[in-house]
């Protein structure tokens, strides 16, 4: 009964639902912060070029090394600081949300694609063609990791693109296992099985019944993963094989801020925390979507809540006093 | 009949918090049960009766709690700080239970013969090897073939039917006065169901063992309980011998689940389900919580019933023994009364 | 049990065999060794010449078979940057890398378990929130940055401990702490979790119901059956550190191990030995691999290896 009510679409519902959910999200009050943070950095990267005080690749020679705004011989013009070539520390910080931005969404969405596709195949197809791709999924996952890319990206030759298309062809693997396992379960619900022996043509099955499924743990994969090609990135980065100057990143920034260690805390103190505040409230934020999709981790939340503790409590000394 | 008692439970009282709100979980429960005898605890899912055992085997945890009443072993209470340091010293010793689903029960990394020894060895302070032979002896009490063999296997190498005999031996281990069996045939097939029924009648028989058997099932209850208690929305409703609520059924809800269960002999009566469903626990209304669904309730019924004597049962209900389901007519008194 | 190491062997070297071929492909099809390798102002003769001697003039099919015949016999060519065999630089910067994972992962395994087991004691409880939150904050900081502020505050700073380098157990001490970070985060999560889970288990009822104290539940059930998943993210951690975060944290602390060689390797165009050092990773995450699956085997009776 209640399954026919509400897979009629009516828009106040979905409102009210949006509501209750951003209810809930204000209620998890570090689920909160976290997404108003990525607002704010996505926000910010949009926004580079209008709000960063200056030009991120500006130099300017006798304003060189200069510590933070709070700092003596600081300048307000440069909240930051500037680097050892006279560049505004903000300013580059702001255009490096970019880069981790792009790069981190264009490789969940890439890598995502490859992986629900390789899923979708495996699982529907099953048998040989399934084992095959299992196989090589299997396989690439005991590729040695970074120093497989940092091979790839030398041959290559480093930069944004090189980065995406190498982050993108290793880090497919985990989608594509949890698109199979889902499309395997979903096929033995009983329904689909119906749809199926009725002659309901693959394509309409994927699309009416099993996408549907994959949403909801899609988009916590996706999510996770996000931090992790974040910090890959980062890492490269570094490691000077990622991003290449003139562009800016903020494990670009902490590298060069490096044989200024001694002198200029700043240079890697302020991009590091950009990384820092990105992947945190992404993880916050996914901790929330993932209790909150689960209904079962839901209660077992609750039941070790402050609220579930005060109520047992108050159950206990009313039973005092009566 | 003036037998020890073993087993005191007096008005308690048991509350879990859940995200809707506070779930009432058991709200007014007493028992009493002597020594040897067999209890039957009967009542649908969710009325309360696995938490009732439970909170007598020290089992509930957060985000449950007992929030009143008591329960006494040998007229001294489990409860509380002091209670606390008693209870561990009865519980697993004195006081052993078994669950309803053997497949789960049992810890699937550890063999059988380390599970079946671990209490003897805490309890009775038992050496490894006197833990083993004794674990041996129980596996072929209880009917277990090859006994030595199963001592180091695990859970994973046995039927559900074998694991729910392990669990048995396990629970007799340490010769305890109480046993109590939530639910121990639900998860088995029927077949196994009858020996693991028998198997419970026949150790009591050998042992003087007492039993809390906790089911929904009244047939389990004529065939093996002396006594037997009802449970509806975490109160008990009616108590008394397991033949004179058969015969003479006080309380509505009884005789509703009596009209539901198909007798043994075949007689071709109809039957019949009881209309609507169990009220919810957070937040329940004062007075007798069977009254939506209950065919003669008034108005009066919104103040609750006390539990009250009624033709040698104990019945909460302010119209004990009217025939419900068939209004009008009053239930003869057994005779001899 | 047998037939189970041939059948994990063969994964093994099917894995082996995926590397070499990502690492032809990638190499002699889209990059080009020679321009690599030598620097910008050799001239065409001596390109030519180079090409002849590692193979380039022989067809695709043929360089492939020589490709994987030095692999097997572990001759992975000069190290041009050394000037002698790349595997000899690798078995001499191991050691120095698995010195540093040894006690930077060996940290992080000591202190999780305790940490995790505290936490789950009373999930949701204060001490559990501070633990879940640092243990968040471990997982969101780049070990590059970490290392970086460590050697801020305590060799400049503070002037503690050394910058970089190794010689004294000094040394040791900022690269493994910034070694250990994430991995003592993902773990201590692990173990909370899955004690948690554990201590929900309906065996841990019985085990309660038989009125053995909580003490004797963690020790000898709860605890032991956490270990498989406990050594199963212990093993993906060893993988990762070997096959990446050391290359970062040697970078950082200019540890000299195999890490620190790679991205010099990379820096001067050593293609040879960084072909060395990704191989013999490769082949260590595959024994490790394989030693996790027979330790498996022998805590959990129920897996199957068939």
């Amino acid at each position: 009964m209640s399954a026919i009510v509400s897979s009629k679409p009516r828009n106040p519902t979905r409102l009210a639902v949006l509501r209750g959910l951003l209810g809930e999200l204000w209620h998890d009050k570090a689920g909160f912060v976290g997404f108003v943070v990525i607002l704010l950095i996505v926000a910010m990267a949009l926004l580079a070029p209008w709000i960063a005080p200056h030009d991120p690749a500006a130099q300017n020679v006798i304003a060189r090394l200069r510590p933070p705004a709070w700092l003596p011989n600081g300048d307000w013009n440069h909240i930051f600081g500037t680097d050892h070539l006279g560049r505004d520390v903000l300013s580059r910080v702001i255009w490096g949300a970019r880069s981790t931005l792009l790069i981190g969404a264009s490789v969940v969405l890439f890598s995502g694609t490859i992986g629900v596709i390789v899923g979708l195949c495996a699982g529907y197809a099953g048998g040989r063609v399934d084992s095959v791709l299992m196989r090589i999924v299997d396989i690439q996952v005991s590729f040695p990791g970074i120093l497989m890319i940092l091979l790839i990206v030398s041959v290559l030759g480093p930069s944004t693109l090189t980065m995406i298309i190498v982050l993108s062809i290793t880090n497919w693997m985990i989608y594509a296992r949890q698109v199979r396992s889902i499309v395997m379960s979903v096929r033995q619900v009983p329904y689909v099985e119906a749809a199926e022996v009725m002659g309901c043509p693959p394509r309409r099955i994927i699309f009416r019944h099993i996408l549907p499924n994959l949403i909801t743990p899609l988009l916590t994969v996706g999510i996770l993963e996000f931090t992790n090609i974040v910090l890959a990135e980062a890492a490269v980065s570094f490691l000077g094989l990622g991003v290449q100057p003139p562009a800016t990143s903020w494990g670009l920034d902490v590298a060069s801020g490096r044989d200024y260690i001694f002198m200029a805390w700043w240079l890697i103190t302020f991009p590091g925390l950009g990384i820092v505040l990105t992947v945190l409230s992404i993880n916050l934020f996914a901790n929330w979507v993932r209790v909150t999709t689960d209904p079962q981790e839901r209660e077992k939340r609750f039941a070790y809540s402050k609220t579930a503790r005060r109520m047992m409590r108050a159950a206990s000394e009313k039973a005092v006093t009566q | 009949m003036t037998r020890e008692i073993l087993l005191e439970v007096d008005h308690l009282k048991v509350d879990f918090a859940s995200r809707a709100g506070l779930v009432q979980a058991i709200s007014d429960v007493s028992l009493t049960v002597h020594k040897g005898e067999t209890l039957g605890l009967v009542g649908e899912s969710g009325s309360g009766k696995s938490v009732s055992a439970q909170a007598v085997a020290g089992l509930i945890s957060s985000p449950g709690t007992i929030t009143g009443g008591d329960i006494r072993w040998r007229g001294q209470s489990l409860l509380g700080r002091k209670g606390e340091r008693y209870a561990r010293s009865v519980r697993g010793k004195n006081i052993a239970m078994i669950f309803q689903d053997p497949m789960t029960s049992l810890n699937p990394l550890m063999t059988i013969g380390n599970q079946l020894g671990e209490g003897m060895r805490y309890h009775l302070g038992y050496s490894h090897a006197q833990a083993r032979k004794r674990a041996e002896e129980l596996l072929g009490a209880v009917g277990l073939s090859a006994p030595a063999r199963r001592l180091d296997q695990y859970p994973h190498e046995l039927s559900g039917g074998m694991r729910q005999r392990v669990m048995i031996a396990m629970a007799i281990s340490c010769e305890p006065e109480l046993l109590i069996a939530d639910e121990p045939t639900t998860a088995l097939d029927v077949t196994i169901q009858a020996q693991i029924l028998e198997l419970l009648a026949s150790l009591q028989q050998q042992l003087g063992l007492a039993i809390i058997l906790i089911t929904h099932d009244l047939g389990v209850v004529a065939g093996l309980c002396a006594r037997v208690a009802v449970m509806y929305a975490g109160r008990i409703v009616e108590t008394g011998d397991v033949d004179t609520i058969f015969e003479t059924p006080g309380h509505p809800y009884t005789q509703g689940l009596l009209r539901s269960t198909p007798s043994l002999e075949g007689t071709d009566e109809t039957l019949l389900s009881i209309e609507g469903m169990p009220p919810s626990l957070i937040n329940p209304p004062p007075g007798c919580a069977f009254l939506p669904r209950c065919p003669i309730g008034t108005d009066h019924c919104r103040k609750a019933p006390p539990m009250q004597d009624w033709n040698g049962s104990v019945v909460r209900c302010w119209k004990a023994g009217t025939n419900a389901w068939l209004p009008g007519v009053m239930l003869e008194p057994a005779a001899g009364l | 049990m047998g037939s189970f190491i041939v059948r994990r062997l063969w994964h093994g070297l099917l894995v082996v065999f995926g590397v070499s071929l990502t690492v032809f492909v990638v190499t002699r099809l889209f990059g080009d060794p020679v321009s690599l390798m030598l620097p910008l102002s050799a001239s065409a003769e001596q390109r030519l010449a180079f090409a002849q001697q590692i193979g380039l003039d022989q067809p695709l099919f043929v360089q492939f078979l020589r490709f994987l015949g030095d692999l097997a016999t572990f001759d992975f060519g000069q190290s041009l940057w050394q000037r002698r065999p790349a595997i000899e630089v690798v078995f001499e910067r191991l050691p120095m890398t698995l010195m540093l994972i040894g006690a930077g992962l060996g940290t992080a395994i000591v202190l999780s378990i305790p940490l995790g087991m505290i936490a789950a004691l009373r999930p949701g409880g204060l001490v559990d929130r501070i633990i879940v939150s640092t243990g968040l904050l471990g997982l969101s900081m780049p070990q590059f940055w970490v290392g970086l502020l460590l050697i801020m505050v305590f060799a400049v700073q503070l002037r503690l401990l050394p910058t970089s380098g190794m010689g004294t157990p000094m040394h040791l001490i900022l690269p493994a702490v910034t070694l250990a970070l994430t991995p003592l985060a993902r773990l201590t999560m692990l173990v909370r979790s899955s004690m948690i889970d554990e201590l929900n288990q309906q065996y841990v009822r019985t085990v309660k119901a038989k009125g053995l104290p909580f003490s004797h539940i963690l020790r000898v059930h709860t605890l032991r059956n956490i270990l498989i998943s406990f050594l199963t993210l212990t093993g993906w951690e060893l993988i990762s550190t070997l096959a990446g975060y050391t290359v970062v944290v040697e970078t950082v602390f200019a540890w000299p191990g195999l890490g620190l060689t790679a991205v010099q390797a990379i820096q001067r165009g050593d293609l040879f030995l960084m072909q060395a050092i990704v191989f013999v990773i490769a082949l260590l995450i595959v024994l490790i691999n394989i030693v996790l699956d027979i330790i498996f085997k022998m805590i959990d009776p129920r897996i199957d290896l068939n």
